[in-house]
């Protein structure tokens, strides 16, 4: 395909517009309840209300506000409807042709919505993931024709370097320095992976980005591609995302077809084809040397690193690993620029990052917020506060290997050097927020009983460590704990956070570490006295009181 | 040395799926995974005489395939049930009370996570997240996820999947 041929294509996109769409979430969330069904019947109903000229259906990806779902949305009209049903659906067609619909209206001017800043999630809520004709309509692989065509690959790394862009999938490591260190590594082969093993429980940004706007990832991989010298990529995806494994299988067949993926890229010399890798269930597999394991289908167990995958990577070979939501940033950096997108977060964390807002709080769903805003203002601001009744006590960042961050340090900006020093990690996105009813010893057990299932078993510090840590848990939940056993468990902690193989292991203590650094008195409550010094019972004994202002 | 490859363990047209698929991935080692996905959805499981034919079809010993399988939590050895009722065990799901859930339904069940009643009707499973968080508390029934359900529904909604066939 030639650029004349994409523009050609967007504006007969255009042209073809109908002068109302109405938009309709068929993201996972809305789709279990029921999403393809309401679809069926607006169709149905914009033919009885005879409105066929003027009304289009649209299906589209995840609009965020998952907890309201299904969701329609009528830009044109300044209309949002929540909570709808294939029942209720007909009516809001209807109230188009002058009728009436009781369906529950939402604001679109939301906090919800109004505070956030979207740049990885502009489009999914907006166009069409099964067509890419959508997807050119907007503007669709115009940065990757201008790449392929215009830059040369050094320039394409040193914008994205320039960006300041980091990796999304949780430790932060700079992208730019990761392209660099792939496009110098010397191999026959190269090869750029795209980690969407996003496993942390209660974390699905990267399931929404995959399922609302493949072509965004691949556009972004296959710039990679380019700039480091690759000519094939893997898109490692959950077999728990059926949904998204669909609709990256239509997308890459339809980006083949087009000619912007496969053999001579926008007919250049540029070659770069994308394979579905899926996953089999293993957490460990988000560990970018487990995961390289199970792409060569091998038992995902990871390797020491050095050498790191930039180095040797896929069979031996260069790798460029990177995650869903890093490389969904990758087409908006070169569109809009480098300087533009450095211009949003802080000094040392750069643009925004998206986060599944879940567990106990008014809004929950996915949103997408600049680097530096406080864990207030998601919490309070876009998230609404808690639920009528309840209190909010910490927040949950990072999954198993994060920490909860207590109410008192809601101040705390999000980037990941302020979260690191509260004793939690940016994480991949996961923020779960709990309220008074949640203990946190019951926590730290779930994600400890996590790890240990989830343990490869390949180093004795994790299998055997993260066994014993949850027996101790275990123990003192069953209010069968002494002092001696919470003293085991921290050393515990340090043994296994020091001497693990890969990040499962060196993170694993992480909940427990941040729930005694900021709830130990959930944890001294449940103490037996040891024998012989019954005093360190309830925090008023000496040892307790010793213990807590450690 | 030419390179035999094995019969298809029997005339079952589904052994013909599996095998376009390994020869579509060359027949090389890396394929294992992907292979073993399409024996799953062709079988519902992995048995034995297929481990085995995948083995010699791929060129990997035995030992390595078992290893695979075993390795990850979505390769199943035993045959499911007929219907098969997901508990989602994420954060989210948990925070909002998804043990209860599991327990409710094992007890109208009689039976205990990962496994399947003894008439075959029904496999009790659990998963780490399948990221429908915004509904939390999920249970995927045959595929399909329901959200934002109390133990006493989520018992309900079984008991309507189990009086369909399969």
């Amino acid at each position: 395909m030639l650029l004349e041929e994409l523009h050609e294509l967007a504006e007969k996109e255009k042209a073809g517009r109908k002068q109302i769409c109405v938009r309709c979430c068929m993201s996972a969330g809305c789709m279990s309840s029921q999403a393809d069904e309401i679809k069926k019947v607006m169709e149905k109903a914009v033919v009885d209300n005879n409105l066929t000229d003027k009304v289009e259906i649209r299906r589209v990806g995840c609009m965020g506000f998952c907890g309201q779902g299904p969701m329609i949305s009528i830009e044109s009209e300044g209309l949002l409807y929540e909570n709808v049903t294939p029942e209720s659906a007909p009516s809001i067609i209807q109230a188009l042709a002058g009728g009436k619909t009781d369906v529950q209206k939402g604001d679109p001017n939301h906090p919800f919505f109004a505070r956030q800043e979207l740049v990885v999630r502009a489009q999914g809520g907006r166009i069409d993931p099964e067509r890419i004709e959508d997807y050119i309509e907007i503007g669709g692989y115009s940065a990757l024709h201008r790449v392929v065509h215009e830059l040369q690959p050094a320039q394409v790394v040193e914008a994205i370097t320039q960006s300041g862009l980091r990796g999304r999938g949780g430790a932060g490591f700079p992208t730019g320095l990761k392209w660099a260190t792939v496009a110098k590594s010397k191999g026959e082969r190269k090869y750029v992976v795209c980690n969407g093993d996003e496993g942390d429980p209660g974390a699905f940004m990267d399931r929404s980005v995959l399922e609302s706007d493949p072509h965004t990832v691949l556009e972004g991989m296959a710039i990679a591609g380019y700039a480091v010298g690759a000519t094939q990529g893997y898109l490692y995806v959950r077999a728990e995302y059926p949904l998204a494994i669909s609709r990256l299988q239509i997308a890459i067949k339809q980006a083949k077809q087009k000619g912007v993926l496969g053999e001579g890229v926008f007919e250049s010399t540029f070659n770069f084809n994308v394979e579905i890798r899926i996953g089999a269930g293993a957490f460990v597999c988000g560990e970018e040397t487990a995961l390289m394991a199970s792409i060569e289908g091998r038992r995902g167990q990871p390797r020491p690193r050095p050498p790191f995958p930039a180095e040797k990577g896929l069979w031996g070979f260069p790798t460029l690993i990177n995650n869903v939501e890093t490389f969904a940033n990758i087409v908006h950096i070169i569109t809009r620029g480098a300087a533009w997108y450095a211009s949003l977060g802080t000094a040392k964390s750069k643009g925004t990052k998206v986060f599944a807002l879940t567990g106990s709080i008014r809004n929950n769903g996915l949103i997408e917020v600049p680097m530096g805003i406080t864990i207030r203002d998601i919490v309070e601001g876009l998230g609404g506060g808690a639920p009528e009744g309840k209190q909010i006590k910490a927040v949950q960042t990072g999954g198993p290997s994060g920490g909860c961050i207590p109410a008192s340090l809601f101040d705390t900006p999000v980037d990941y050097d302020s979260l690191m020093k509260v004793g939690s990690i940016m994480g991949s996105g996961g923020m779960v927020v709990m309220d008074n009813s949640t203990n946190m010893v019951d926590v730290a057990r779930f994600y400890m009983q996590f790890c240990m299932e989830e343990s490869c078993g390949k180093c004795i510090p994790c299998r055997v460590g993260t066994l014993q840590m949850y027996n101790l848990l275990d123990k003192i939940l069953k209010r069968q704990g002494t002092m001696k056993d919470l003293e085991l468990l921290e050393e515990l902690c340090d043994m296994v956070k020091n001497t693990s193989l890969c990040g499962l292991g060196q993170t694993a203590p992480n909940p427990v570490i941040s729930t005694l650094r900021y709830f130990r008195n959930e944890y001294l409550e449940l103490l037996q006295p040891d024998e012989g010094e019954p005093a360190a019972l309830n925090g008023n004994g000496k040892t307790a009181e010793a213990a807590a202002t450690r | 040395m030419k390179e035999t490859k094995p019969p298809l363990p029997s005339q079952d047209k589904r052994w013909k799926i599996i095998d376009a698929k390994m020869r579509k991935l060359g027949y090389k080692p890396h394929a294992l995974i992907e292979t073993l996905h399409a024996v799953q959805q062709a079988f519902g499981f992995l048995e034995d005489v297929a481990l085995k034919w995948v083995a010699k079809s791929l060129h990997v010993p035995p030992s390595r395939v078992y290893g695979v399988a075993t390795f990850y939590n979505f390769f199943t050895l035993k045959p499911q049930g007929a219907h098969t009722c997901v508990v989602c065990l994420g954060t989210a799901c948990y925070v909002k009370g998804a043990a209860k859930i599991v327990d409710a339904i094992g007890a109208f069940a009689g039976i205990k996570s990962g496994e399947t009643t003894p008439d075959k009707q029904l496999s009790l499973l659990s998963a780490r997240c399948i990221g429908a968080c915004g509904i939390a508390p999920t249970v995927v029934y045959d595929g399909n996820v329901a959200g934002r359900l109390t133990p006493e529904q989520a018992v309900e909604k079984l008991k309507g999947y189990l009086t369909h066939a399969a």
